[in-house]
């Protein structure tokens, strides 16, 4: 068991070590020019210097993906909260959250920076938010209608209310899901903030930052912001990651696949 | 005379399918008296869950009555005046086994101390003193049983309803969960209906054994099992003659035929 989890860590690692490797060797060894790709230990000279402006970059775009996070959760849990018990609401809303389910959503960014105003951040947390919500939603829903049909009639046999049916079946049984949800919500939160930060609004954040050293031909200092992107989303993956795990360490994992879309 | 655990009068049930209707039970009379084991065994199809329902309140009988210490099913229910255990443990995964054998307790308002106490009692009565603060997935699936076991007994129901609560566990805990089951039937004096469709654990368990036949769900014949009382049933009676000759009765009923000595011995009907 434990040489086993030591192999799932050292092995990746020793891969991605392996990788850095070649890669610096490839720029050395054929001398690429930065504009092309520069070298790893490049990139992390340029990000330990930088790191100041890096993460102020990280701060701002990892606050809208953060609130948008948060406002996306809540909304979507209440929403398939409501859709669960009140079969009228699951119908009005099925179409909407199966529309939100397939539009791009960036696409909406420079709607809403018109809506929202060019200076503020609220459209960029508004398109996270929505990008948040329907995996979160789904997910839920499928949790709160997961309940077996054994505790289904044990509570029945119990003559227990409904609200204590919720309570002691409906809702710890759906916790997973709900975690499930916001795992796979919480990279979406990330990449919508950042990726709409290309379509207007404030000059400040992660995107415009590598728009901006690329166009200067500073290109070690873009994959520096790149790099800071790539931690922002995986410190996101990782937190939410380690809640479901919370969440689910005595429940087996939800059977069923998580739902990622409609 | 003291009333009656259970009793069926002219019960069907019949289901709703497309383009018509399934009957599942059909002129089913039926007695339990207080402090009987009776089984209910038969092939798959027969309504011998579905009969466990209507005793249960969990579905409702198209027509007929079904009363549990004389009133109707949905008030003994109401009432808590029965434990029930089904095939699945359905043990609630993020509760502790003592948590999961104090629940119907907490549902119902018991108070805090008096809960502790008797779950205590419980986990001695199963021999899970150790576990309480296990997770039901850190249990074997006998175990789990012997948990859900505990907490159909929660309330000290006279009247235990079981729905084939050993059918997923192999064949040797199978027997050693039901040595228990005697032992706590013998302790707690309650009245049991028992699902199976194992002959020779109904014939080991039970006071009677009725046997169903299927489409629609009738009883076809009711064996008593001449073995003694429950509570002096050991493992010894597995070997013993008498044991295989009730075994065979039981086999001749569910076949309609008498069969071979040599084949009685034969375990399932499944």
């Amino acid at each position: 068991m434990r040489s086993l989890r030591a192999r799932a860590i050292v092995a990746p690692a020793a891969f991605g070590i392996a990788v850095l490797v070649l890669w610096q060797l490839a720029v050395v060894v054929f001398n690429i020019q930065p504009f092309v790709l520069p070298s790893p230990v490049n990139i992390g000279v340029q990000f330990a210097q930088d790191l100041p402006i890096v993460w102020d970059g990280m701060i701002i775009t990892g606050t809208n993906a953060l609130i948008g996070f948060v406002l996306g959760a809540l909304a979507a849990v209440v929403a398939a909260a409501l859709a669960a018990s009140l079969r009228f609401f699951d119908q009005l809303t099925q179409p909407i959250v199966t529309v939100a389910g397939v539009i791009p959503i960036i696409a909406l960014a420079p709607v809403l920076y018109t809506m929202f105003g060019a200076g503020a951040e609220t459209s960029r947390q508004v398109v996270a938010a929505i990008a948040v919500f329907v995996p979160v939603y789904l997910n839920t829903l499928r949790g709160l209608r997961q309940v077996k049909p054994v505790h289904r009639d044990l509570m029945r046999a119990y003559a227990a209310s409904r609200w204590q049916a919720t309570r002691t079946v409906t809702l710890p049984g759906a916790l997973p899901f709900v975690f499930t949800g916001l795992r796979i919500a919480s990279s979406l939160a990330v990449i919508s903030a950042l990726i709409s930060e290309d379509f207007g609004g404030p000059i400040d954040g992660l995107a415009p930052s590598i728009s901006s050293a690329a166009a200067y031909s500073n290109y070690t200092l873009a994959y520096a912001f790149v790099l800071g992107a790539i931690l922002l989303g995986l410190t996101f993956y990782i937190v939410t990651l380690a809640l479901e795990k919370l969440a689910t360490r005595h429940s087996p994992l939800p059977n069923e696949r998580p739902v990622v879309r409609t | 005379m003291t009333t009656p655990a259970v009793t069926a009068s002219s019960v069907s049930k019949s289901f709703a399918v497309k383009g018509g209707s399934v009957s599942a039970l059909e002129g089913i009379d039926l007695e339990v008296a207080a402090g009987e084991f009776v089984s209910l065994i038969g092939p798959s199809g027969c309504g011998k869950s579905t009969l466990l329902r209507l005793i249960a309140d969990l579905d409702q009988p198209t027509s007929g009555t079904v009363t549990v210490f004389g009133k109707t099913a949905r008030q003994a229910r109401i009432d808590q005046n029965y434990g029930i255990a089904f095939q699945q443990a359905g043990l609630l995964a993020w509760r502790t086994v003592g948590q999961n054998i104090e629940l119907p307790l907490e549902l119902h308002r018991v108070a805090k101390p008096t809960r502790r106490a008797r779950v205590a009692e419980l986990l001695d009565l199963v021999g899970l003193t150790d576990f309480a603060d296990r997770y039901p997935e850190q249990l074997s699936g006998g175990m789990q049983q012997r948990v859900a076991i505990a907490r159909s007994l929660a309330e000290s129901p006279e009247l235990l309803l079981m729905d084939e609560p050993f059918g997923a566990l192999d064949e040797m805990t199978r027997e050693r969960m039901q040595n228990e089951l005697v032992r706590i039937k013998h302790e707690t004096g309650a009245a049991v209906v028992f699902v199976t469709h194992s002959i020779p654990e109904a014939v080991f368990l039970s006071d009677r054994v009725v046997v169903m036949s299927p489409r629609p769900g009738r009883i076809q014949e009711v064996v008593p099992v001449r073995l003694g009382a429950t509570g002096e049933r050991d493992e010894n009676l597995r070997e013993a003659t008498n044991f295989f000759s009730t075994v065979r009765a039981v086999r001749e009923a569910l076949h309609g035929v008498p069969v071979a000595e040599s084949a009685a011995r034969g375990v399932d009907i499944r």
